[in-house]
């Protein structure tokens, strides 16, 4: 048996180291825990609350609950019966009388076109109906739209407390009022488009970024040190240069009236009046978001390559190899780690871009984060925007992932 | 880079096509910006090389753009400034000092769940800032705070913070602790041995990781677009330039950005010494 160790004041030593442990984990974490919490309830719970809007449809059923629990007996196959009219038409009066029948018209109204006008227009004329009449003739009066059951059907689905069709949406598909799940019809399909365009940008720029980064990593990485810093400046200076000077830069070379095409104009390579169109789609998109995030992809590269030694590369050549082989067999392989933490963190930041679409992109060339902003700046469709938003926060989320699991989170260097 | 005599021909070809394209590269990465500078002084009002500045004729340039800038009153470009400068200066202040107390707790052997917390607080930089935008303006509007001066901050304190996590913490990671252990022995006290030893060393850590979180509130725009609510009075001047761009390109926007690219110039001489005086602390080369 092992005799047991104390410590100088009589405690067992296993208990006192364990003490000490603890101590010392509770001070790691006191320290960490003030921006812990600051960030945890400033950021992310508001962006699970903000998230769950895209599910949340409880405000408008609270508006019309009544109607909403009548209307679960209704099984839809013909129009609906007075007691589902006669109690619209009580809360829809409560609605009118509270002032928040706008809200009721715009939200009814992503369900199905028209709905807008049709409670705006009934709720002026709610107060001539006769409260002994039949309900859905005097709603028939008031507008013909009333007389067809894909309205009241909307309604049925458009008062649940929570559904999930606007990630259906997200992707141009739609739910037919029978339950069947459809795509929607061709010419108003834009979000797929958007998510391709979206994807292919992020991984075009993401390839281009390293085609074009990985020369120059590799001359910065074997120049004497006097030389590779001031080309470093050539990385350096866009890097910490505000995003909008460059875009507004991209913007003057490549306008129709721009530097560029007046050069090509009078170097004579194309006409004056068939100037390049470089702005304003894709074209102009992609050739600015590479030069913008070049600089993320260069930083890992070289990190990667200076600590890679030369004498390897000299050892595969004096043992037979050509140098291309060597370089393929020996250099390249060594360069892995820096390539893939350049390459992710360049998607990641290309995924979610959205000043330099909105700028050089014009209607050819957004993405989808200048989607999400439009419906929550102009269309105000809050659900969708938040449906798209968290489709986008998961794709970001498992490249994160990927990142932590090849590079690691700790590994990460800036500048 | 001189190629020994003995090289092959198609050696030689591969090499100089390497440096050409080289040169390549980094004229486009440099050029655009070098584009800017001469336009901001151009006489005329289109953003354009005109006769006159291509033969260098002193009537072609002018500064009647840096006068627009500081004098104009169409865009309120000293607000936008004075706003930028207090945003940057109260966010890299909460960022730095969270932000190394943070990284800190998170360098220490015994901190618990390191992985999950470090996700967490890197978060605001891997999420795209349209989401983070519209979270925070939610976040705000609940506290009473959005569209006012102390959500900015806010805002931008949360922006910032990741980099201030990720520099100090990886200065800390190249930290001896036998360092601070002699320091104990010799009787120094915890916090006699932070400041007097700890704090120091890692200074370059956490001067860079400032300049990211200044930069980062510096260059704000898309959160920015969210919380400051269309109010002129919290504008900025990545705001007034979004705006200005969106209606048209004036030289006037091309006078701020050559502004703009003397003030990177500055950080980038900055970064540089500190680079430099990091590697002569710890005589090693810093990655």
């Amino acid at each position: 048996m092992t005799a047991e160790i104390r410590t100088s004041d009589g405690e067992l030593l296993s208990i006192k180291l364990k003490k000490v442990e603890r101590r010392r984990r509770t001070t790691a974490f006191l320290l960490a825990a003030p921006l812990l919490f600051f960030i945890v309830f400033t950021y992310v719970i508001p962006i699970f609350q903000m998230l769950g809007r895209s599910i949340d449809n409880v405000q408008m059923n609270e508006f019309l609950s009544e109607t909403h629990e009548v209307m679960q007996t209704w099984d839809g196959s013909e129009m609906p019966g007075e007691d589902v009219t006669s109690t619209f038409y009580y809360e829809l009066k409560t609605a009118v009388e509270n002032k928040y029948h706008g809200k009721i018209a715009t939200r009814l109204n992503y369900e199905k076109g028209g709905f807008t006008s049709l409670i705006k227009k009934t709720s002026r004329k709610l107060e001539n109906f006769d409260e002994n009449g039949n309900f859905l003739e005097q709603f028939i009066d008031v507008h013909k739209k009333w007389g067809d059951i894909e309205y009241w059907l909307a309604m049925k689905r458009g008062t649940d407390a929570y559904h999930f069709r606007k990630y259906l949406t997200t992707f141009d598909f739609e739910q037919k009022f029978d339950g069947s799940i459809e795509r929607i019809e061709e010419k108003k399909r834009i979000n797929v488009t958007l998510w391709l365009r979206t994807i292919f940008v992020a991984v075009g720029v993401t390839f281009c970024c390293f085609i074009l980064a990985y020369p120059i990593s590799h001359l910065l990485s074997v120049l004497p040190t006097r030389y590779s810093n001031l080309l470093m400046i050539c990385v350096l200076l866009p890097f910490w240069t505000s995003l909008l000077v460059r875009t507004s830069s991209w913007m003057v070379l490549l306008q129709k009236q721009g530097v560029l095409n007046d050069t090509l104009v009078s170097l004579g390579i194309v006409a004056d009046e068939s100037r390049l169109e470089l702005m304003y789609n894709m074209t102009g998109t992609f050739i600015a978001m590479t030069q913008i995030l070049l600089p993320f992809m260069v930083l890992p590269l070289y990190s990667v390559m200076k600590t890679i030694s030369p004498s390897l590369m000299r050892a595969a050549t004096s043992m037979g190899a050509t140098p291309f082989h060597a370089f393929r067999k020996i250099y390249f392989p060594l360069t892995y780690p820096g390539i893939s933490a350049g390459s992710i963190l360049v998607f990641v930041l290309a995924i979610g871009y959205y000043i330099t679409p909105a700028l050089v992109g014009g209607a050819k060339g957004i993405l989808i984060s200048n989607r999400i902003a439009y419906h929550m700046q102009q269309s105000l469709d809050w659900s969708l925007a938040t449906a798209m938003a968290t489709v986008l926060l998961i794709a970001v989320l498992v490249v994160y992932w990927l990142y932590n699991k090849i590079v690691g989170i700790d590994n990460m260097r800036l500048g | 880079m001189a190629l020994p005599k003995y090289t092959e021909m198609r050696y030689r070809v591969w090499h100089y096509s390497y440096l050409v394209i080289c040169t390549a590269v980094f004229v486009f990465l440099i050029a655009p910006l070098f584009v800017i500078i001469p336009l901001s002084f151009n006489a005329e009002q289109y953003i354009h090389f005109s006769d006159g500045m291509l033969a260098l004729q002193p009537e072609a340039f002018s500064l009647r753009w840096y006068e627009d800038m500081v004098y104009g009153t169409k865009n309120p470009w000293g607000i936008a400034a004075r706003n930028s400068v207090y945003y940057a200066f109260f966010s890299t202040i909460g960022a730095t000092v969270l932000g190394t107390v943070a990284a800190l707790g998170l360098s220490s052997r015994y901190m618990p769940y390191k992985q999950l917390i470090m996700s967490v607080l890197i978060s605001p930089m891997i999420i795209p800032l349209i989401i983070s935008g519209s979270a925070i303006f939610f976040s705000l509007a609940k506290l009473g705070l959005a569209a006012t001066f102390p959500g900015i901050v806010i805002a931008h304190i949360i922006l910032g913070t990741p980099f201030v996590v990720i520099t100090v913490t990886a200065t800390l990671s190249g930290f001896d602790d036998s360092i601070t252990r002699a320091a104990s022995s010799l009787g120094s006290t915890p916090t006699n041995t932070f400041f007097k030893i700890t704090l120091p060393l890692i200074t370059p850590g956490i001067i860079s990781g400032a300049l990211f979180a200044f930069v980062t509130s510096f260059d704000e725009i898309v959160v920015i677009l969210f919380v400051a609510g269309g109010d002129r009075n919290l504008t900025t001047i990545p705001l007034q330039m979004w705006t200005g761009l969106r209606e048209q390109l004036s030289p006037t926007i091309m006078a701020v950005a050559t502004c703009l690219i003397v003030l990177s110039t500055l950080i980038l001489i900055v970064t540089e010494l500190l680079r430099r005086r990091s590697e002569r602390i710890r005589g090693i080369s810093a990655q």
